[in-house]
C-alpha cells in the first residue's frame, strides 16, 4: 500500500522559512547599513534630491509589475505542483487573447508613464542646464589627472588639488576636462557624475543645500592609481568661502604651466594642495594640448541649448 | 547527373549562395562602421592636409570607370558561363583581372604619393580613416583577384564542374559588391571630400 | 627575430607564477594521460577533426567550463582584495594586478564562458530540434570552434608571457592606447577577441542558414520550437553586431601597431567614437546571450508543466521585438558622456521599451505553469531562480534606463550588481537549466537530482549574498573596479558578505563538478531511456546515444511539437519513408590548422614578430585554398549500415 507522506515543504513551512530568511536578512542589512552614508539616498543638494525622488518613483512603478509576478510565480508553483492532483489541469490550453492583451498593454502603460517622466526629468537634470538661483554661480574648472583632481577657480584666481570648496546654497558650474585617460567626476551626495575627457569640456551644475563635507571620486578606470582619485567636496558658508579664497590667494604656492606639468605627471599618494593661480589661461591651455586636430564644433561653451555631441 | 544528385546540387547552390549573401551583409556592416568613423574623422586634419587638398577627382573617376567596366565584364563572363562557353569565359575573366590589377595599381600609386609627401596614416585621424577605409576596400579587391586567379587555374585543370560554376557565381557576387562599395567610397570620400 | 619578446615577459609575482605553474601542470597531466593511454589518435580522429556538431558542441562546453573555473578564480581574487586587503596597505594583489584580473574576469566570462557555452548548446541542440543531420556549413563550424580556442589560448598565454590589459573588459581609449598602455596587455585583449569574434561571426552565419534552409519538411517557421526562434534572434544580432566589433578592434589595433589616430587623444583622434562603436556591438552582445537562455526556458517550462507553451505567437513577436529593439539602445551605456538631454532621453525611453516584450515572456512562462502539472526537477528550479533574480535585475535595469538616475549610479557597484544579476540570473541559470535538461539525451543517464538541487540552492543563495550588497554599496557611492577604499567608509562589512556569497557560489560549482563525476560513476543506476522527460520536440525522438547522422530518415512533420503529437494523438499515421544512403562530411584538420595559424598571427602581432605574422597568414591562405579545391569531402553511410545502426540503437527494424 502506498504510504501518503506529508511533503516536507508545506506552505506554512515555506512561509516560516521565508520569514526567518527575511528577518535574518533584515537584521544583516540593518547591521551593515545603519549609520552609514548611503549617499545616493541621502541627498545634500537639489540635483541629488530630484534623483532620489526619481528612484523612489521608478521603484514604486516597477512594483506594479514585480509584485504580481512574484505572487503568481509562487502561487502557481504551489497550486499546480505535480503532487496536487486536485488542481485543474488543462494541458492543451495555450493562449488567451484577453490575458495576453492585458499584459502587453499594462506594461506599455507603465512604460508610457515612465517615458514621460524620463523625458521631463532628463531635460530637467541635464548637466548642461544652469541652476536657477538668486545667488551668483561659482565657476570651477576641473581637470582629471593621473591620479588626482585639479580644481581651477578662474574668478578667484586660485587652484586646489583633491579638495573643492564652494559656498552652500550656491550653484556651482563645473567645467570639466582631463589630461589623463577618461575619468568621471562624481560627488554622490550632490548628484550627477560626468565624464572628463582629453581635449574637450563637459559641464555640470550642482548645488549643496547646506554646509557639509562630502566625498567625491572617479568612477572610470584611468590607470594604476585610479582607486586613489578621491577628493573632498566641502560646502561652506559664504563668509568662510571668501576667507578661504583669500587665505590661498596670499600663499606662496603658485600654479603656472611649469608647475602644472610637474603636477600632471602620473603619481599616486597626492596630498591636498592649494595654489595661487598664476596662469589665468591654464584650463584652456590644458584643453588645447589635445585640440590640434579637432574640428571647432565640439562642446562650444557658448552654446545656449546644448544638444547632441556634435 | 542523376535527379537526386541534381536536386542535391541545387540545394547546395541555394544554401551556399544564401550563406554568401549573408556574409556580404556582414561585410556591409563592417564597411558601414568604417564609413561612420571616416565621416566623423574627416574634419580632424590635425594641421595636416584636408580632403580637398589631396584628392584627385580625375584619378578617382578613372578608378571608378575601371571598376564599373570590370563589373560589366564580370557580367559577360557569367553569361559565357551560362552558355558553357569556356573560351569566352576565360577571356572575360582575364579582362576583368587586368582591370582589377589596373585599379589596384592606381590606388597604390595614390597611397605611395601621399606617403612620399609625408601624408601617411600617422599624420592625422582623417588620414588614418582614409587609408583604412579605402585600404580595406583595396584589400578586398586583392583577395577577389587572388580568388579569380585560383578559379581560372581550376577551370583549366578540371573544367566546369557544378562546384566551380557555383563558386564563380559567388565570386561574381563578391566582385559586384566591391564595386558597389567603391561607388560609396567615390561619393563619400572623393566627391564630397573634394567639395568640402 | 623575437620582436619585443624577451625574458622580461615571464611573470614576476607569486600569484601569476602560481597560476601558470598550476595551469601548466594541469595541461601536462592531460598530455601525460593521453600519451599513457595511447589516446592521441582517438582524440584526433574522434574529436578534434570531427565535423559532427554534437562533438563540436561538447568541445565548446569543455572549454567554457575550464574558462569558468578561471573566471571564478579571478572573481575570488577580486572579492578577496575588496573584502580583506582594500582598507589596509595593500596585500598580495597589487593595483596593477587587480586591474588585470578584473579585465580578464569580464573578458573571459563574456567571450569564453558565455559565448562558448552558447555555441556549445547551439551545436548540440539546433540541428536536432529542426530535424536535420548537420549544420549548413560543417567545415566552417569546425573553423569557428578552433578560432574560439585560438582566442582562449591567447588570453591564457598572457599569464605566462607578458601581461594582460588593465583597461577593463571593453578597453576604452585613451587608456587602451599606446600613450597610457604601452605594453602587450591591450594587444592580447584585442587579438584574443578578434580571433574568437570572427569565429562567432562565422557561426552566426552558419546557424542562421542552417535554420532557414535545413529544417525538416513541414516545419514552417511558426511550427518551430521557440528555442529555434530565440536562436534566430540571437544569430541575427551576431551577424549585425560582430562586424562592428571586428572593425573597432581593428582600428584600435591599427592605432597601436601602425601609429594611426582613430581613438588617440591627439592628432584628431576621437575616443568617443570608440565608445559608440564598441557599445553598438556591446549591447546586442548581451541580447545574443540572453535570447537563447529565454529559448531554453521556453522549452523547459512546457515540458515540466506537462502543458503547451502559453502564447506561442506572442513569444515569437516578443523575441523579434527584443531583437530589433536591442539595436536602438546602445547609448544607455554612456549617458554621462554628455550627449545632451534629447539624445539621452530617446535612448532611455527605448531602453525601457524593451522591458515590455521581456515582461510578456515572463508572464507567458508563468501562465504555462497555470493549470499544468509542474514537476520541480532541477531544470524547473533553475527557472524559478531565474524569474526571481531576473525580475530584480530587470527592475534595476529600468531604474538605470532613466538617465537622471543613471547619472548617479553609472559605473558604481550598483551597475555591476545589475549586469551580474542579468547574466548570472538570466544567462547562466538558463544554460544550467538547459544542460541539466538535455544531458540525458546525449549520455543516456540523468544527472543526480540531489546534487543538482544542492548546486542550485548554492548558486541562488550565493548569488543573492554576492550581489545584493553591491546594490547597497553602489548607492553608498562605491565606484566599480576599486582595489582600495578608506576603512572609515564602513563598506568592508558588505564586501565581506559579498565574498561569502562567492564562496557559496564556488560551493555550488563544486556540487556541479561532483554531480557530473558522481553521475558518470553511477550511470547505470541513473540510466534513462531516450525520452526521459516525455519531451515535445524532435531531439527527443532520436535514440540515445544519438546516431552520428541524427535521423535515419527525414520524414516530414505536420504539427508544432510534432514529436508530442506523434506520441499522444491517436490519428497519427507513421509515414513510410525509404531509407537512403546518407552523405556526411568527412573529418578534416582544416579547423585545427586555421586555429593554430590564427593564434600564431595574433601572437606575432602582439609581440611584433612580423615574420611570424606573414608566414602564418600565408599558411592560412594556402590552407583555405587547398580546402576549397578538395573534392573528397564526404563519406557515405550505406543503407545497410543505417539499418544495422537503427536496430542496434533503437531496436527498430527499418
Amino acid at each position: 500500500m502506498k504510504k501518503r507522506t506529508k511533503p516536507f515543504l508545506s506552505p506554512w513551512r515555506i512561509v516560516f522559512l521565508a520569514v526567518c530568511v527575511l528577518v535574518i536578512a533584515g537584521l544583516g542589512a540593518f547591521l551593515l547599513l545603519n549609520g552609514k552614508n548611503i549617499a545616493v539616498l541621502n541627498p545634500q543638494g537639489i540635483i541629488a534630491s530630484k534623483q532620489k525622488d526619481l528612484i523612489i518613483f521608478t521603484v514604486l512603478l516597477g512594483m506594479v509589475v514585480v509584485i504580481p509576478v512574484f505572487i503568481m510565480l509562487f502561487a502557481f508553483a504551489w497550486k499546480y505542483r505535480e503532487g496536487n492532483t486536485k488542481a485543474r489541469y488543462t494541458p492543451e490550453a495555450d493562449g488567451n487573447r484577453v490575458i495576453e492583451i492585458i499584459w502587453w498593454v499594462l506594461p506599455l502603460i507603465i512604460i508610457v508613464i515612465l517615458s514621460v517622466v524620463t523625458w521631463i526629468s532628463t531635460h530637467d537634470l541635464d548637466p548642461y542646464k544652469k541652476l536657477n538661483s538668486k545667488t551668483d554661480a561659482v565657476t570651477i574648472r576641473v581637470v582629471a589627472l593621473q591620479w588626482k583632481w585639479l580644481f581651477i577657480y578662474p574668478d578667484q584666481g586660485i587652484a586646489t588639488v583633491n579638495e573643492v570648496r564652494f559656498p552652500e546654497d550656491t550653484p556651482v558650474n563645473f567645467e570639466i576636462t582631463a589630461d589623463a585617460p577618461m575619468s568621471a567626476f562624481w560627488i554622490p551626495n550632490l548628484g550627477t557624475q560626468t565624464y572628463a575627457m582629453n581635449g574637450m569640456t563637459t559641464k555640470l551644475s550642482l548645488e549643496a543645500d547646506k554646509v557639509g563635507e562630502y566625498r567625491g571620486s572617479n568612477t572610470n578606470i584611468s590607470g594604476e592609481g585610479y582607486a586613489e582619485m578621491n577628493f573632498k567636496a566641502i560646502a561652506t558658508t559664504h563668509k568662510e568661502f571668501d576667507m578661504w579664497v583669500k587665505a590661498i590667494a596670499g600663499s606662496n604656492s603658485h600654479l603656472d604651466w611649469a608647475t602644472y606639468e610637474a603636477l600632471a605627471q602620473p603619481k599616486k599618494d597626492q596630498p591636498v594642495m592649494y595654489y595661487m593661480l598664476h596662469e589665468p589661461n591654464l584650463y584652456a591651455m590644458i584643453q588645447n594640448k589635445y585640440m590640434d586636430g579637432h574640428a571647432t564644433n565640439m562642446h562650444d561653451s557658448d552654446m545656449m541649448n546644448h544638444e547632441g555631441m556634435n | 547527373m542523376s535527379k537526386p544528385r541534381l536536386l542535391e546540387q541545387k540545394f547546395l547552390d541555394y544554401k551556399t549562395s544564401t550563406g554568401f549573401w549573408l556574409y556580404l551583409m556582414t561585410d556591409c556592416v563592417l564597411f558601414a562602421s568604417l564609413f561612420a568613423i571616416y565621416v566623423v574623422l574627416q574634419p580632424a586634419t590635425a594641421g595636416g592636409p584636408s580632403s580637398n587638398e589631396i584628392f584627385s577627382l580625375p584619378m578617382a573617376l578613372t578608378e571608378t570607370i575601371i571598376l564599373l567596366t570590370s563589373s560589366f565584364t564580370t557580367g559577360l563572363a557569367l553569361l559565357a558561363l551560362r552558355q558553357r562557353n569556356v573560351r569566352q569565359l576565360i577571356v572575360w575573366l582575364g579582362v576583368t583581372y587586368v582591370l582589377g590589377v589596373s585599379f589596384l595599381t592606381i590606388e597604390l600609386s595614390e597611397f605611395a604619393a601621399l606617403v612620399g609627401d609625408g601624408h601617411s596614416w600617422q599624420q592625422s585621424a582623417f588620414l588614418s580613416a582614409f587609408f583604412t577605409l579605402v585600404g580595406t576596400h583595396g584589400l578586398h579587391i586583392l583577395i577577389g583577384l587572388l580568388w579569380l586567379l585560383i578559379m581560372v587555374v581550376v577551370i583549366f585543370k578540371k573544367g566546369l564542374s557544378a562546384k566551380v560554376t557555383r563558386q564563380l557565381g559567388l565570386w561574381g557576387l563578391f566582385w559586384h559588391f566591391l564595386d558597389l562599395v567603391w561607388v560609396f567610397i567615390f561619393t563619400v570620400v572623393y566627391l564630397m571630400g573634394a567639395a568640402s | 627575430m623575437w620582436g619585443r619578446l624577451s625574458l622580461d615577459a615571464l611573470p614576476h609575482d607569486m600569484i601569476t607564477i602560481g597560476g601558470v605553474i598550476g595551469g601548466g601542470l594541469a595541461l601536462l597531466a592531460v598530455i601525460a594521460g593521453l600519451t599513457y593511454f595511447k589516446k592521441w589518435r582517438w582524440l584526433w580522429d574522434n574529436w578534434l577533426t570531427s565535423l559532427d556538431p554534437k562533438k563540436i558542441g561538447v568541445m565548446y562546453l569543455v572549454v567554457a567550463t575550464i574558462m569558468l573555473l578561471r573566471g571564478l578564480a579571478d572573481a575570488g581574487m577580486l572579492r578577496a582584495q575588496q573584502a580583506v586587503f582594500a582598507t589596509g596597505d595593500g596585500g598580495p594583489i597589487s593595483p596593477d594586478m587587480f586591474q588585470q584580473v578584473f579585465s580578464a574576469h569580464g573578458t573571459i566570462m563574456i567571450f569564453f564562458v558565455a559565448m562558448g557555452a552558447l555555441f556549445g548548446i547551439l551545436n548540440l541542440i539546433v540541428p536536432l530540434q529542426i530535424g536535420s543531420r548537420d549544420v549548413a556549413f560543417p567545415r566552417l563550424n569546425s573553423i569557428s570552434f578552433w578560432l574560439f580556442v585560438g582566442g582562449m589560448v591567447l588570453i591564457n598565454l598572457s599569464l605566462a608571457l607578458g601581461e594582460f590589459s588593465t583597461a577593463g573588459w571593453l578597453a576604452y581609449p585613451p587608456l587602451s592606447e599606446l600613450q597610457y598602455s604601452p605594453g602587450t596587455g591591450v594587444d592580447y585583449w584585442i587579438w584574443s577577441l578578434q580571433i574568437a569574434g570572427i569565429g562567432s561571426l562565422l557561426s552566426g552565419i552558419n546557424f542562421l542558414i542552417t535554420i532557414f534552409t535545413m529544417r525538416r519538411a513541414g516545419m514552417t517557421l511558426m511550427k518551430m520550437p521557440i528555442f529555434i526562434w530565440s536562436v534566430i534572434g540571437s544569430m541575427l544580432l551576431v551577424v549585425f553586431a560582430f562586424p562592428i566589433l571586428t572593425a573597432t578592434l581593428s582600428m584600435l589595433s591599427l592605432d597601436r601597431t601602425l601609429g594611426m589616430h582613430f581613438f588617440t587623444s591627439d592628432m584628431g583622434g576621437n575616443p568617443m567614437m570608440y565608445i559608440n562603436l564598441i557599445w553598438a556591438w556591446g549591447h546586442p552582445e548581451v541580447y545574443i546571450l540572453i535570447l537563447p537562455a529565454f529559448g531554453i526556458f521556453s522549452e523547459i517550462v512546457p515540458v515540466f508543466s506537462k502543458k503547451r507553451l502559453f502564447g506561442y505567437t506572442s513569444m515569437v513577436l516578443a523575441l523579434m521585438a527584443i531583437t530589433i529593439l536591442s539595436f536602438t539602445v546602445w547609448l544607455h551605456h554612456f549617458f554621462t558622456m554628455g550627449a545632451g538631454a534629447n539624445v539621452n532621453a530617446f535612448f532611455g525611453i527605448m531602453t525601457m521599451v524593451i522591458a515590455i516584450p521581456t515582461g510578456v515572456k515572463v508572464f507567458n512562462w508563468i501562465f504555462t505553469m497555470y493549470r499544468g502539472r509542474v514537476k520541480f526537477a532541477t531544470p524547473m528550479l533553475w527557472f524559478m531562480g531565474f524569474v526571481v533574480t531576473f525580475t530584480i535585475g530587470g527592475l534595476t535595469g529600468v531604474l538605470m534606463a532613466v538617465p537622471g538616475i543613471d547619472f548617479q549610479v553609472h559605473n558604481s557597484l550598483f551597475l555591476v550588481a545589475h549586469f551580474h544579476n542579468m547574466i548570472i540570473g538570466g544567462v547562466i541559470f538558463g544554460f544550467f537549466a538547459g544542460l541539466t535538461y538535455w544531458w540525458p539525451k546525449f549520455t543516456g543517464f540523468r544527472l543526480h537530482e540531489g546534487l543538482g538541487k544542492a548546486a542550485f540552492w548554492c548558486w541562488l543563495i550565493g548569488f543573492l549574498l554576492a550581489f545584493l550588497p553591491l546594490y547597497a554599496l553602489g548607492l553608498m557611492g562605491a565606484a566599480r573596479r576599486l582595489d582600495s577604499y578608506d576603512a572609515s567608509l564602513g563598506w568592508q562589512g558588505l564586501f565581506i558578505v559579498a565574498g561569502v556569497g562567492l564562496l557559496i557560489i564556488a560551493l555550488g560549482v563544486l556540487f556541479q563538478v561532483v554531480q557530473v563525476g558522481y553521475s558518470i560513476w553511477k550511470r547505470r543506476e541513473l540510466a534513462v531511456g531516450a525520452d526521459p522527460w516525455d519531451g515535445r520536440t524532435l531531439e527527443w525522438s532520436t535514440s540515445t546515444p544519438i546516431a552520428e547522422y541524427n535521423f535515419a530518415t527525414l520524414a516530414p512533420v505536420t504539427y508544432r511539437d510534432d514529436f508530442w503529437e506523434q506520441k499522444h494523438r491517436s490519428d497519427i499515421k507513421e509515414p513510410v519513408t525509404l531509407v537512403e544512403p546518407i552523405r556526411m562530411p568527412k573529418n578534416t584538420s582544416l579547423g585545427v590548422v586555421v586555429g593554430v595559424l590564427a593564434t600564431a598571427i595574433g601572437f606575432g602581432i602582439i609581440w611584433h614578430m612580423w615574420w611570424l605574422v606573414l608566414i602564418a597568414l600565408g599558411g592560412a591562405i594556402v590552407a583555405v585554398i587547398a580546402t576549397t579545391l578538395q573534392e573528397d569531402t564526404e563519406k557515405i553511410i550505406g543503407v545497410d549500415e543505417v539499418v544495422a545502426t537503427e536496430k542496434d540503437l533503437r531496436g527498430v527494424k527499418l
